[in-house]
């Protein structure tokens, strides 16, 4: 873990508009993650926590106060500049897993290669990475021939092959069984460990926060110790 | 990182799998299409054909030169106005071997009943090839040639009403020479109010050689009258020279424009609603507006294509009807030149067809794509 602080928060709030109605998903967030860090991210349900994924993710802005990301102030950005932070920065890890349906595992991983603009073959250093992930033999299989756990995998290797500064992953045990919940975690860390990925989890499992370095919780829209 | 079958570039891979995990909405789509392109191509074809048929009927009657009443169009079908007289004034003409005097008198559609003197026409053509029976000897008697005979089922010897009046079918002739319908001149003169006049002449000479020099000294002679080589004729026979048909054709073109637009719109409208999540997927991978754009608009070009490819094997069917059902009436060419015309209307209609579809895909709200629930 470095001193550098990959992400800073201060202030942050998000209010929804929904119709006539305002709902206020964030309350004023302070948070600072340096880089190397495994952050889990706990607290009840509509408290905030995939809000503040989305907009560290820049999937959408913030209402107001401070973030930045690996030195993007996210307030200033426009509606592209976020496209490419996404692009760049980021890789999203969601509890539904979110694989193309209709294209392989391997199509899927080589999907966010395209979008980024670089071809697959480039990445010598990816093979490894595949086969830390145990899924080097299930790449030709389709989302629906995959387990969870399978699908979960592949999903962890498309958010990393553009070697995101941050890997953001919103409950992703939180469909799986215990025994692939284990194994998903035991990955996370070992991206952690081994190649230093700074990841955010948000997790209801106190076992599966266990394997962070750093508890973080929320309420409300607010982060609570 | 190396998997195979890399080579072609994944966002194609993922239009030909959203195409194919829905099938039926896929082929409906480039069925429509091909409905679309063709409409465009058999009506094109048809026009073509028909005209050149004309055409070539015309030059089948082996004269040099034909000459027409003033004032008249050559595909316009005009009554009889040229008088008769004028036939014993062009025999007279150097170089002229033979002339023959034709009446058509349009029954409707394309098709027309011609009056022959079958002596005269004789010596300008070679006479008819007769597949069965004889030439006419009544004034009741009719030869019609064997497409019109296959169109209407007729056998030496059938009845057949043309006119208001009933024929006897008395012979059968080869396609290709000049009409289709032929009775006795004078009995057509008399039957429309005629007597006396003719709608066009067909002028034999002693050498082909001569055509250029003959026509210049009628020409001049006969200043107010059409005087064609049998060369120019092929060129006059034009669809552009079909009065209406450029209009009719606008409208054909647009309603099938329509078609294909109105069937790529709700197909790709459906296709964007039911992929929400997919599309919030691609957008949290950093696509951005334009790359869901690029994917919408390949899929939908590449409908476009297999609808026209569809099409224009479809108009090899249309082709094969009209010839079985109404040989007679209508003639359907196959016009390659027209495929990638047509090609490019079904494109441009189905690209603006997923328009709006596309639009509302590339500002599609991620995060509530991607909402659990
Ligand atoms: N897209 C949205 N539109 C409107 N309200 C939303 C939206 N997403 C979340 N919310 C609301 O914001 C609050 C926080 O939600 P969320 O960030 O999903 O919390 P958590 O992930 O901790 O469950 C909730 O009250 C939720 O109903
Ligand atoms: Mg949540």
């Amino acid at each position: 873990m470095s001193e550098e602080i990959l992400i800073r928060t201060r202030d942050l709030r998000k209010i929804y508009h929904v119709g006539e109605v305002d709902v206020p998903a964030l309350r004023g967030v302070d948070l600072e993650v340096k880089r190397g860090e495994f952050v889990a991210i706990v607290g009840p349900s509509g408290s905030g926590k995939s809000t503040l994924f989305y907009i560290l993710g820049g999937l959408t802005p913030p209402t107001s106060g401070e973030v930045f990301v690996h030195g993007n102030d996210l307030t200033r950005m426009t509606e592209a500049e976020r496209t490419e932070l996404r692009r760049k920065e980021v890789g999203f890890v969601f509890q539904r897993y979110n694989l193309l349906p209709t294209l392989t595992a391997a199509d899927n991983i080589a999907i966010a290669r395209h979008i980024a603009g670089k071809p697959l073959d480039e990445d010598a250093n990816f093979r490894p990475i595949l086969e830390l992930l145990g899924i080097t033999h299930r790449l030709h299989h389709k989302p629906a021939a995959l387990s969870g756990g399978e699908q979960q995998r592949v999903a962890i290797a498309r958010a990393i092959v553009n070697h995101p500064s941050i890997l953001l992953a919103d409950e992703p045990t939180g469909n799986l069984d215990t025994e692939n919940s284990r194994v998903v975690l035991g990955l996370l860390r070992d991206l952690n460990e081994r190649l230093g990925q700074t990841i955010l989890m948000i997790t209801h499992n106190p076992e599966a926060a266990a394997y962070a370095h750093r508890i973080v919780r929320m309420r409300d829209g607010r982060i609570v110790g | 990182m190396r998997c195979p079958g890399l080579s072609t570039p994944v966002i194609n891979k993922l239009v030909w799998e959203n195409l194919k995990h829905r099938p039926v909405r896929s082929a409906l789509a480039v069925l429509a299409i091909g409905v679309e392109v063709t409409m465009i191509l058999t009506l094109v074809g048809l026009s073509r054909g028909t005209v050149e048929d004309m055409a070539q009927r015309a030059r089948g009657v082996g004269a040099d030169i034909l000459v027409r009443a003033p004032g008249t169009s050559l595909i316009g079908l005009s009554s009889a106005t040229m008088n008769q007289k004028l036939l014993g004034f062009l025999e007279q003409q150097p170089h002229v071997r033979a002339v023959a005097g034709t009446v058509v008198h349009p029954i409707g559609g394309v098709s027309s009943v011609t009056g022959l003197d079958l002596e005269e026409f004789n010596r300008v053509s070679g006479g008819f090839r007769y597949l069965a029976g004889r030439p006419f000897r009544h004034d009741d008697e009719v030869i019609v040639d064997a497409y019109y005979a296959r169109q209407n089922n007729l056998r030496v010897g059938a009845t057949v009403r043309l006119l208001n009046r009933d024929w006897r079918v008395c012979g059968i002739v080869e396609p290709g020479k000049l009409a289709r319908i032929v009775i006795a001149r004078d009995t057509l003169q008399n039957l429309v109010g005629a007597t006396g006049k003719l709608s066009s002449i067909f002028v034999k000479l002693d050498d082909p050689a001569n055509t250029d020099r003959v026509i210049a000294s009628l020409k001049q002679q006969l200043p107010d009258y059409p005087i064609y080589s049998m060369e120019e004729l092929t060129s006059l026979y034009s669809v552009q020279n079909v009065p209406g048909l450029k209009a009719f054709t606008g409208v054909v073109v647009s309603l099938a424009v329509v078609v294909g637009f109105l069937v790529v719109f709700l197909s790709m409208y459906t296709a964007v609603l039911e992929r929400t999540r997919e599309i919030g997927i691609l957008k949290a991978l950093g696509a951005s507006p334009g790359y869901i754009l690029n994917v919408v608009f390949r899929e939908t070009a590449l409908m476009a294509l297999a609808g026209s490819a569809v099409g224009i094997l479809m108009t090899f069917g249309t082709r094969w009807a009209v010839m079985t059902l109404i040989p007679a009436s209508l003639v359907q060419k196959i016009v390659p030149e027209w495929w990638p015309i047509a090609a490019a209307i079904a494109v441009g209609g189905a690209l603006a067809g997923a328009l709006y579809p596309a639009w509302k895909a590339a500002g599609q709200d991620a995060i509530q794509a991607l909402a659990y629930e």
